[in-house]
């Protein structure tokens, strides 16, 4: 079988070739000048999504973990950490932390507001996405498990979380890519990512149709890189083949 | 070895099991017949401690199972207290419920490591043992998934008894299963019977298979024991006409 035919090859390929297919844009278009400041762009769009990821894969877990099982203060704690960044736009919890925080004596760095406002944001959601997971792993594996005498903590590290793990890697994917689009919001607290870099350009040069086709095909680029990771993952953590019954 | 001392459950307004008294002497295999609903699988919860009951005390080994001796009376235990007597217990589920994320091998393993301590090698070789003894040697490395359903049973079983219980459970363990693979499975449980000392309590379908491993078959109808008797005289000459009839309708089925 050709190597280039497996799905995930495809998306490799798919991505390799936005990012080709938005260089050569650049270049035919005399907008090579330009190619150094979006990279430094794509750098801090990056960083952030790389950040904001790592801040939500933790807090997810935590948040979904104390409103499941948490007692009645730390419960409501959890949802309303969940209830709050989940109702309230991105850009304005971004302002909030920018803008209001210093009020209060806090003043953080934009890089730090960006990955702390996204990853928090995405957090959010991604707890109700392990909390529906780790409810989705059937009753049966808990009742197993009990019957062996494992603890609950140890039912949950060692039964639920790996299988419940398996069934929410599709939903990361969908958030990862949200964060990815949400960082495009960073350029209103003064942060230089390929958005703001391209409306810099753009300014510069007028030359709109090309600079947004280009900064479009990074994003779209960006994007298919993630889903392949999270294939790539999902190949990985799946175990056997079909599940067995009631299983 | 166990006795049910005037246990109820209660869902809402609905009584399981009602002040149901059984009890059952050291290595018995009891056999738990009777109608959908009954309250058989309910009887097996209580003992492996999944469900709690409202009423009643369960005495297992001389003990109280979820309560403790609190000056002249008995409090709700503790989960010491369970722990402890869980680990007299073992339980196969109709579903096997094996941890689909772990090999056969593992999935036997996983208690010895993480509740007895046992040192990883030490487990593998117990785990192993089990294994071979429930004929599965060559399938250690295998997930469930591609196991078949006997062989997954067998799995389970074996889990369960990597413990080393001196109770075990089986709640309609080859309901599930195609009659061919439901007999390697009941061939694993004779042998079990045969060749260690286990107090056994099945709730079963398969009145052949009770009634000639079975020491005490209790025929269960809304949450009470019916009938029982021992497992021969209890076919043979079935006395209440409920038992009768769910005999006789249990052998047109099959
Ligand atoms: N979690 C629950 N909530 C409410 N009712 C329940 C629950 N579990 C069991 N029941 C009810 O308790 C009764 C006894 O259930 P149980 O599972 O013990 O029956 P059973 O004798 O094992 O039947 P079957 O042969 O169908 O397995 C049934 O009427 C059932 O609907
Ligand atoms: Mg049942």
């Amino acid at each position: 079988m050709n190597a280039l035919s497996h799905p995930h090859w495809r998306l490799l390929v798919a991505a390799l070739a936005c990012f080709a297919a938005a260089f050569a844009l650049a270049s035919a278009t005399g907008l090579a000048r330009s190619v150094p400041e979006l990279l430094r762009g794509i750098g801090v769009t990056a960083t952030v999504m790389f950040g904001g990821s790592a801040v939500a894969i933790v807090v997810a877990p935590v948040a979904a973990l104390c409103k499941l099982y948490g007692g009645s203060a730390i419960r409501w704690l959890a949802i309303g950490y969940i209830e709050t960044f989940r109702g309230t736009s991105a850009l304005v919890q971004l302002f909030w932390l920018f803008f209001v925080l210093p009020h209060f004596g806090i003043t953080l760095e934009p890089l730090t507001v960006a990955i702390a406002a996204l990853g928090l944001n995405i957090g959010a959601y991604g707890a109700e996405v392990v909390r529906g997971a780790v409810l989705a792993v059937p009753r049966g594996q808990w009742e197993a498990a009990s019957a062996l005498n494992m603890t609950q903590s140890q039912t949950l590290r060692r039964v639920v979380l790996p299988q419940a793990w398996v069934l929410m890697i599709p939903a990361w994917g969908n958030l990862l890519i949200e964060l990815l689009k949400a960082t495009s919001l960073v350029s209103l607290i003064t942060l230089a990512d390929l958005t703001f870099k391209a409306q810099q350009i753009n300014q510069n040069t007028l030359q709109t149709v090309e600079v947004f086709s280009i900064v479009l095909l990074v994003y779209l680029g960006l994007s298919l890189l993630i889903t392949l990771g999270m294939r790539q993952l999902e190949r990985r953590a799946s175990f056997g083949l079909a599940r067995g019954p009631g299983t | 070895m166990v006795h049910f001392d005037h246990v109820t459950k209660r869902y809402g307004s609905l009584t399981v099991l009602d002040g149901l008294d059984l009890r059952i002497a050291p290595n018995e295999k009891v056999a738990i017949i009777g109608p959908s609903g009954s309250g058989k699988t309910t009887v097996l919860r209580a003992l492996m401690t999944l469900d709690r009951i409202d009423d009643g005390v369960i005495w297992v080994d001389g003990e109280p199972l979820t309560h403790m001796r609190r000056g002249d009376g008995l409090v709700r235990a503790d989960g010491k207290h369970l722990r402890r007597m869980r680990s007299k217990i073992g339980m196969v589920f109709q579903h096997f419920n094996l941890f689909p994320h772990m090999t056969a091998l593992k999935n036997c393993m996983e208690a010895l490591v993480r509740v007895l301590g046992l040192p990883v090698e030490e487990a593998r070789q117990r785990a192993g043992e089990l294994l071979a003894m429930v004929g599965l040697a060559d399938k250690q490395d295998e997930y469930p998934a591609r196991l078949s359903g006997g062989q997954q049973q067998r799995v389970a079983i074996a889990r369960a008894l990597a413990l080393r219980p001196k109770i075990m459970l089986f709640d309609e363990v080859t309901s599930a299963l195609d009659p061919e693979l439901c007999a390697e499975v009941l061939g694993v449980i004779r042998e079990l019977g045969r060749a260690h000392q286990l107090t056994m309590l099945m709730v079963t379908h398969q009145m052949g298979f009770a009634r000639e491993f079975a020491d005490r078959v209790c025929f269960f109808d809304s949450g009470r024991i019916a009938e029982q008797g021992p497992a021969r005289e209890f076919f043979d000459a079935p006395r209440g006409e409920r038992t009768q009839r769910f005999l006789r309708a249990v052998m047109d089925a099959g």
